[in-house]
């Protein structure tokens, strides 16, 4: 009785855990295919539809396609060295007073919704940057990613990469942070007894042993920059077009940000063009994605071997 | 035991409640107007769906509270979703009216569509019109005298720094520094675009080589997304200079237009008056009201730059009872009550009599089949 109660438990409980993994299949390609559906007819619509002087689709998205993947790796470049002294410093520095605390408030930092970093980066972190990018502006103008002339309202491509960078911070830090900690404590008990100092225990254990994991959360924060869309639209003033000045007046666009802007108001061929861009932004982070796995899977049969 | 039990009856309720809520969403996009025959004092009951252009949105809360409040058995909802998505959604017929910043033009493939849904050509009448500022953020300066040409040059790059000699030269006594122009135009499409580059197509001589479209043609520039992004990008930062609304242009400097000899700065009898002097577009059939803006018009205190927001209804519905409400809404919209209740709630210009007088008389002809 006792035994054939719970074998029916577990028959329920299976069946129900393999409909909610297939259903997340089956909703994924509906999206796809939703997608494709909605999409194809924006790769050939009338070109004026496409505005600003393109005409056809892969002139129009290219610029965009740039923009997602230029914001998206400096948003990276700022939060990835950020994240993962923050992970060590949780991990392996901090006393257990103090860390337990830190992690938390970056945990908090994920909940924030990305409308309040928009208004936040948009109004406040935009005013407060506009001294340093005037400096960048007049000081290191021969840098072409600090080209200039200065914006006059500071919302820069500048300040949205530092507005993504720390939305993707606390994803890039509990993961690496997770990783960290599981570091086998023989292998650090194994340098400290060759003489290693702290810095060479993290070099020589903790991260060769960490590397796919941190990749997987750098992927990730990747992933979540790749489709940011309110924080970004509310940032900064940007236009389609291929360029790296990231203080100027104008800024390449993002994808996302760019649907979001121009879905309102949109006639129904531009709806379509729309829609077939995110499909390319679909294909990318999925291509992204992707390559990150097989980049971990190597690292890992690499390490296993 | 017990535990087990749960374990399997609390993802079922979930799943139960999670297909209950499916369905409901199923249900409420069934119909866009449905009668309802229970008496409540006023001729007029049921629920009414629409929505569309977001420029309309402040109005539209207006006209529904009075409306609604006429006549208690009622329920009107305006969703502002854009013009393209309320048009898209009226010509489904999930909307039974909706409010757009451009008119359907004939022969267009939406004409067609909506041509389909109504059976008959569809109703378009103005419903809200509404000046566009053009204002900006420099020290010291609350007000600049341009014409077209110079706007327009200012917004297409020729001219770069406040103290070019074309504005200089409108502006005596105007302390104005050699500082770099910055322009802020919308960075989503919008039929605030759409207007204030028709007009400077239309007005400026020449100076502006791209169509009017709902997109800004160039590039280059600052940008803001919707008028508030606008707004916000402009009172950021020094030397400044964008479009907006006029009701939203508190707070920075607003250019007075040149229209004929003098400079005149946004203003409601001024749109108004320039929509009454405006003729129908060439393709209006009986059923419409779509006013070709005379972009240079010079009449006194007229003022040119404005946007001309519709509302887009059928001529016929297959419910006498959807026609008798949709009728009495756009009735009420369009008349001088409504225009003035609009005008307290958004900042807009209220019809004048005539075009309002016009407009009543298309609504009047909706009738149920």
């Amino acid at each position: 009785m006792r035994r054939g109660r719970s074998a029916l438990g577990d028959r329920i409980f299976a069946g129900l855990a393999r409909t909610a993994g297939l259903l997340i299949l089956v909703v994924l390609a509906g999206v796809f295919v939703f997608l494709l559906i909605q999409g194809l007819p924006g790769l050939s619509v009338d070109p004026k539809e496409y505005g600003q002087g393109f005409d056809t689709f892969w002139e129009y998205v290219g610029p965009l396609l740039f923009g997602t993947i230029f914001i998206s790796l400096l948003a990276l470049i700022i939060a990835v060295p950020f994240a993962v002294a923050v992970a060590l410093f949780i991990s392996h520095y901090a006393p257990r007073k103090l860390a337990v605390p830190v992690a938390y408030v970056i945990d908090l930092l994920a909940a924030v919704p990305s409308v309040v970093f928009g208004l936040w980066g948009g109004r406040a972190l935009s005013q407060a940057l506009k001294p340093v990018i005037n400096w960048l502006g007049d000081y290191l103008n021969w840098i072409p990613l600090f080209k200039g002339p200065a914006s006059p309202n500071g919302q820069t491509a500048l300040t949205a990469a530092l507005v993504l960078g720390v939305m993707i911070l606390p994803i890039i830090t509990a993961i690496s942070r997770e990783v960290f900690a599981q570091t086998p404590r023989l292998n650090e008990e194994a340098a400290i007894g060759l003489g290693a100092t702290r810095w060479e225990v993290i070099r020589l254990a903790v991260f060769p042993h960490a590397k796919s994991g941190v990749i997987a959360g750098i992927m990730l924060g990747l992933g979540r920059a790749l489709g940011e869309t309110m924080a970004v639209t509310m940032v900064y003033s940007s236009s389609p077009k291929y360029m790296l000045n990231i203080i100027g007046d104008t800024s390449p666009q993002t994808i996302a940000a760019n649907i979001a802007n121009n879905y309102a108001e949109a006639s129904i061929d531009k709806q379509h063009v729309l829609i077939a861009a995110g499909l390319v932004l679909f294909a990318f982070t999925f291509l992204v994605n992707f390559i990150a796995r097989w980049a971990i899977g190597r690292g890992e049969r690499k390490f296993a071997r | 035991m017990k535990i087990t039990m749960r374990r399997a009856v609390v993802p079922g309720v979930a799943a139960l409640a999670l297909a209950a809520s499916l369905a409901a969403c199923g249900d409420s996009n069934n119909d866009a107007a449905t009668g309802d025959s229970t008496d409540s004092g006023s001729s007029l009951s049921g629920t009414l769906a629409g929505g569309g252009s977001s420029a309309q949105g402040a109005a539209q809360q207006a006209w529904m509270a009075a409306f609604q409040q006429q006549n208690t058995g009622v329920t009107i909802t305006y969703d502002p979703i854009g013009s393209g998505d309320g048009r898209k959604s009226f010509e489904s017929g999930a909307f039974a009216f909706a409010g757009s910043d451009a008119f359907i033009a004939n022969p267009s493939d939406e004409y067609t569509a909506a041509k389909k849904q109504c059976g008959a050509d569809p109703i378009e009448v103005p419903s809200y019109i509404s000046p566009i500022a053009v204002v900006f953020n420099l020290q010291g300066v609350d007000s600049l005298n341009l014409d077209a040409k110079t706007i327009a040059n200012i917004f297409n790059g020729t001219i770069k720094k406040w103290n070019d000699p074309a504005i200089a030269s409108q502006n005596d006594g105007v302390n104005l520094p050699d500082t770099a122009i910055h322009t802020v135009h919308r960075s989503d499409d919008s039929g605030t675009t759409q207007n204030f580059t028709e007009y400077l197509s239309k007005a400026g001589e020449g100076a502006w080589k791209d169509e009017a479209s709902q997109t800004w043609p160039s590039t280059d520039g600052l940008s803001g997304n919707g008028t508030s992004g606008v707004v916000t990008a402009i009172k950021g930062g020094q030397g400044t200079i964008g479009y907006a609304d006029a009701s939203q242009a508190g707070g920075m400097g607003v250019v007075s237009i040149k229209v004929g000899d003098s400079y005149n700065a946004p203003s409601a009898d001024g749109a108004a008056a320039v929509v009454a002097n405006s003729d129908l577009d060439a393709s209006a059939t009986d059923s419409q009201l779509i006013y070709d803006v005379n972009r240079t018009d010079d009449a006194d205190g007229a003022y040119p730059l404005i946007l001309v927001s519709y509302l887009l209804a059928c001529p016929t519905y297959d419910d006498a009872n959807t026609a008798a409400m949709v009728k009495g809404y756009l009735s009420y919209v369009v008349s001088q009550d409504g225009q003035k209740a609009g005008a307290d709630a958004a900042g807009s210009a209220p019809l004048n009599s005539d075009t309002s007088d016009k407009a009543a008389a298309i609504v009047d002809k909706i009738a149920g089949k």
